[in-house]
């Protein structure tokens, strides 16, 4: 059998292969996070719960409502988005002009609140969701079988990523939401409705969050505490990627998934922590964050 | 105009100043007559657990109402003062609890000031963030590391004899020990607060580049008041085992770091009803403490 550094070739490519459907998870979540950060300026601490609130809505729609996976792929992230937009115009709005710091409080206060409210009714040990269909068995990629599913997501993950790269990047509201980074007072003074466009900025994060969390159903147990783990590892891809740019956003979070992969082949004790080590050497030689520009 | 009234009528100022002390003074002299009294008239063991996360808060409150700074990840020095008493006294039988609590104090400090040179590199959200995630790095080493029983966490840590002589297993005992450990911190936070290096660290809160200007190393200011916080909330994580006797995850968890930010906020936004915040926030934690321990008992 052939060897990559003392590591059978099956196990290297294996765990790269679920690096990159974690770092897939990673890239999303800290996107989203990207995004309301530019125009909000906050950080998004409810982050985590509404990737959780998505998995959840999946697994609750599809118990008592009947619906299918990939009906709850499209409906489910616009629900947990409109949600979202709820909590920017009668909540983070009222907070707006003050520090920053208290969009934080607020959001890791929601956060409580609904992973408190869901324990509540749930309990915490999760609960599984069926992996559609379509997506059972695997693919034998030769150096390892691949589970469909997770195959899937990868594919998924990456083309939401793109997608929002495209909205952002390539079109007119994407111009108005980069306008709106920059200088959002000004944007105001040129005709922009900016209170709009900072709602929609917000439940289009939470959407995205919300889609991972229904790409995410399938794969592990739905459980109210599923995202608040998760949460920080996405910080620290975001401290480390700088918050500066989308693609930067997408590249560190893969990066970090197949980093976070290979520790569990060559050294596993390390493998939770890899990420915020690297954090740290960020920090140290490049404090703004690799794609980051200085604030 | 302030500067001209001050100037104007310097009396004034002298006198108020004195009246604000005098206030200042009664309330210590009221916590301490509170202190004291107390064990008497609640459980000791629930009055031990309120000063250990009231020296907790008062720890955090200090470089988030003085220094500006939102640090998400002050479990960390609880956890690391609370397991390193812990595993010390429960491995060294000849170790009394001050030694003990000593060098989980010390250790916490080593900790924050690692935490501090990384952290203030950056500023508001992400010096919330650096730190979150640095304590996270603390949780995995704590569940991973081989002395301190993983998920299940040092149990039976011995209280000992304090000085060697004062047996602590009376919980009374305990308790004016405690007590003492909690003024001692309190002291500490009010001297600091309240002394130059006290007023420095508030310019640097209310406009940190016009401290640059004015020639004070304000990143040198802000490790220190992170040290002196960890380092308290070290002593209070400390204490805790002791009392407790154990030493888990729970106090490590991020969780805890977001309870400790509730504690002292609902502590300081009391201020605005013209109360001074360090009492405020002490009761605002003491309440919280309660709520804690109906939920949980």
């Amino acid at each position: 059998m052939m060897m990559i550094f003392g590591v059978p070739l099956a196990v290297f490519m294996g765990q790269l292969t679920l690096g990159l459907v974690n770092g897939a998870f990673y890239a999303l979540l800290s996107l989203g996070l990207a995004v309301i950060f530019g125009l909000l300026k906050i950080v998004n601490f409810a982050h985590g719960a509404q990737y959780m609130l998505g998995a959840f809505a999946t697994l609750l729609a599809f118990q008592y409502l009947g619906i299918n996976y990939w009906l709850a792929l499209l409906l489910v992230p616009l629900v947990v988005g409109a949600f979202g937009m709820l909590l920017e115009r009668y909540l983070l709005r009222r907070i707006s002009h003050l520090d920053h710091l208290y969009g934080l409080l607020l959001t890791f206060g929601l956060a409580l609140i609904f992973e408190g409210t869901l324990v509540n009714f749930f309990g915490v040990s999760g609960a599984r969701y069926a992996t559609p269909e379509v997506f059972q068995g695997g693919l034998n990629l030769g150096f390892m079988f691949l589970p469909t599913y997770r195959a899937w997501v990868l594919v998924a993950a990456l083309a939401m990523c793109l997608f929002t790269w495209f909205m952002i990047e390539r079109t007119r509201l994407g111009a108005y939401l980069r306008a709106g980074t920059e200088n959002s007072q000004l944007m105001q003074a040129f005709g922009v409705n900016v209170p709009l466009l900072i709602t929609l900025t917000y439940g289009f994060g939470v959407g995205l969050a919300a889609f991972a969390g229904v790409l995410a159903a399938p794969l592990y147990p739905v459980s109210p505490t599923m995202g608040s783990s998760l949460l920080i590892v996405v910080f620290a891809v975001v401290v480390i990627g700088g918050m500066g740019s989308i693609l930067g956003a997408i590249m560190t979070g893969l990066a970090m998934g197949i980093i976070e992969g290979l520790t569990k082949v060559y050294y596993p004790e390390a493998a939770n922590t890899v990420i915020f080590l690297v954090m740290i050497l960020v920090l140290m030689f490049r404090p703004a964050g690799l794609f980051g520009k200085e604030a | 105009m302030a500067d001209a009234q001050t100037l104007a009528r310097p009396s004034a100022v002298i006198e108020r100043q004195k009246r604000a002390t005098m206030r200042r003074n009664l309330f210590y002299i009221a916590l301490i007559v509170v202190g004291l009294v107390a064990p008497f008239v609640a459980y000791p063991v629930f009055l031990m657990k309120v000063l250990c996360f009231a020296l907790f808060a008062c720890a955090f409150n200090l470089l988030l109402g003085y220094a500006g700074l939102l640090s998400f990840g002050h479990a960390a020095f609880l956890a690391t003062g609370g397991y390193i008493t812990g595993y010390l006294l429960a491995s060294y039988p000849g170790l009394t609890p001050e030694l003990g609590i000593i060098a989980g104090t010390l250790v916490a400090i080593v900790l924050g000031a690692l935490f501090g040179i990384l952290a203030i590199r950056r500023q508001g959200i992400y010096f919330a963030m650096v730190t979150l995630a640095l304590a996270q790095l603390v949780y995995f080493v704590f569940v991973q590391a081989p002395f301190t029983g993983g998920e299940d966490g040092l149990h039976g840590v011995p209280r000992g004899e304090l000085l060697g002589f004062i047996s602590l297993r009376d919980n009374l005992a305990m308790y004016y020990f405690v007590f003492a450990v909690f003024l001692f911190g309190f002291a500490v936070i009010q001297r600091t607060v309240h002394s130059p290096y006290g007023q420095v660290l508030k310019a640097i809160r209310e406009n940190e580049p016009r401290a640059v200007s004015l020639g004070y190393n304000t990143d040198m200011y802000k490790l220190v008041a992170f040290v002196i916080s960890a380092a308290l909330a070290g002593l209070a994580g400390s204490t805790k085992t002791v009392v407790f006797q154990l030493a888990s995850l729970t106090d490590a968890h991020w969780h805890m770091s977001g309870e400790v930010i509730l504690m002292t906020l609902l502590g300081v936004s009391a201020r605005y009803w013209g109360l001074s915040w360090e009492p405020v926030s002490w009761s605002a934690c003491s309440m919280s403490c309660r709520n804690h321990h109906w939920a949980t008992g």
